[in-house]
């Protein structure tokens, strides 16, 4: 059997989770919503890590169980490791305020 | 569904500790030689109960008294210093409602007396806890607490989505379900708010994941390395928001019946909700002050803890962990991982574990007795 290589939470996602360490260049399949899909790694993804199913403009949601998971930091090509370095949360964001607070000042 | 406990006056436990469980910080010492003295009985230390605000000194009162009621526990030696803010007497007051309680204080004659007399009865305690047996129980009579800790990708995918499945199993069969973690609700509250089963109870989920949330934003930081952890992030999730909607899948798929503040005493049958700390320590401590006498507890990147007095099974969806870890894991899930076992025959398997727990057999957590510790969640400051 072969062991499936990504997962995907929900139809409405645009990310993908790797179920294994995907190398720079593989092309993986994906199911969504019961059709299979190719998509070409375009850099190293650990294992658990997400990858992106569909360019993603900068800030563009982040979607996975179908649900928004955060904004992209910066334009996120099909195929790219979505992580840290380009998706922030929308929540919570503490560091955020002080920066609102002096645009409404000014 | 069944499974073999104790019959108590309020509940059914799947223990039967003795347990010695010191009021304050400052009688740790003392509680601590006591259990020494008798491998057998349960300690219960903590740093609490002096020189606190006054909700929180009525706070860590609340969660000892509920702590020593939680139907694992057969009979209780409260270990006090003597001048602290919670009050021995007020405890020992509301547990001997349920059970044996007895007091003794350091300040009376020392240490050694306290040791020797606290020692005497716990002795005691033991011999009658030992007549006790275990009688057939229906799964309706359980309270299971739900938890993950230590979460990776695995956790959202694999091990909360079958012990969700079991959490709706346990229900439906007339049981209880506790879930916690605040912080871990958020950017997910939306998605469980319409599964309350009322819009009081709508409410009271949304103002708990507001105050928690304006907690976090009033220390004018991004949460990020505390929450998602460095452990989480390195485990490939990336926001709060998607380990929050990773950890809700623990919860099912049922009405959500009631919100409850951190320790109290759960009365509900169905899935509840109990307003408290992500953090393992506080979390486990508020869930068994809630009444839980089982926890099933997800870890990806392999959590270890249980609890003094409450079994903790662990589930784990992770294959290196599995692997690695197996020591710590109770129930290897790994196989859904890759789609080679469905979520349906894992989360009987996980059930099974759970009943056979529920009815005697050691977690790994009992046989490492990696078990120790407890922490009550305090708001206010050490003043």
């Amino acid at each position: 059997m072969t062991r499936r290589k990504a997962i995907v939470t929900h139809e409405d996602d645009n990310v993908a989770s790797a179920l294994t360490a995907l190398g720079r260049g593989e092309v993986v399949e994906v199911e969504i919503g019961g059709s299979l899909f190719e998509v070409e790694v375009l850099s190293d993804v650990p294992f658990g890590h997400k990858f992106a199913l569909m360019d993603i403009p900068r800030g563009g949601n982040v979607v996975k169980y179908g649900e928004v998971i955060g904004r992209a930091t910066r334009d996120i090509a099909r195929g790219e490791h979505v992580h840290v370095h380009n998706v922030e949360s929308l929540r919570a964001r503490g560091d955020l305020r002080p920066h609102r607070q002096s645009q409404n000042l000014t | 569904m069944e499974f073999s406990g104790y019959a108590r006056p309020n509940g059914v436990g799947v223990r039967n500790h003795v347990v010695v469980m010191s009021t304050v910080g400052c009688a740790g010492d003392a509680a601590e030689r006591i259990a020494r003295l008798n491998p057998k009985a349960k300690l219960l230390v903590h740093t609490q109960g002096c020189s606190q605000t006054p909700p929180d000194i009525a706070l860590v009162e609340k969660v000892l008294v509920n702590l020593a009621l939680n139907p694992n526990v057969h009979s209780v030696l409260l270990v006090s210093l003597g001048c602290e803010s919670v009050s021995a007497d007020r405890i020992a007051d509301r547990i001997s409602e349920a059970k044996r309680v007895e007091v003794v204080r350091v300040q009376e004659r020392g240490l050694s007396d306290a040791v020797s007399r606290g020692s005497d009865l716990v002795r005691g305690m033991c011999e009658e806890a030992e007549r006790a047996r275990r009688e057939t129980a229906d799964l309706s009579e359980i309270k299971l607490a739900v938890k993950c800790g230590a979460s990776d990708f695995t956790s959202g995918i694999v091990s909360n989505p079958v012990v969700g499945r079991v959490s709706d199993i346990v229900v439906g069969e007339g049981g209880t379900v506790i879930f916690g973690e605040t912080t871990e609700l958020i950017g997910a509250e939306h998605v469980l708010a319409k599964r309350a089963a009322s819009e009081d109870v709508a409410r009271r989920l949304l103002e708990a994941v507001e105050d928690v949330e304006r907690r976090a934003i009033s220390m004018g930081v991004d949460m990020r390395g505390g929450q998602p952890t460095a452990g989480n992030i390195r485990g490939g999730i990336t926001t709060i928001e998607e380990k929050s909607l990773g950890a809700i899948c623990k919860t099912g798929s049922s009405r959500l019946v009631d919100v409850v503040g951190y320790g109290d005493l759960v009365s509900s049958k169905g899935l509840v909700f109990m307003d408290s700390p992500g953090r393992e320590i506080e979390s486990l401590t508020g869930l068994a002050a809630g009444g839980a006498q089982v926890m099933l507890f997800t870890t990806g990147l392999g959590a270890p803890q249980g609890f003094p007095t409450v079994p903790v099974v662990k589930v784990s969806g992770n294959p290196e962990t599995c692997n690695k870890l197996a020591e710590h894991i109770d129930v290897d899930l790994s196989p859904v991982l890759h789609g080679e076992e469905g979520v349906e025959g894992a989360a009987r398997r996980v059930l099974g574990e759970t009943l056979e727990v529920a009815s005697g057999k050691a977690t790994r957590a009992e046989l490492l007795g990696y078990d120790k510790f407890l922490n009550i969640y305090v708001r206010g400051p050490v003043i």
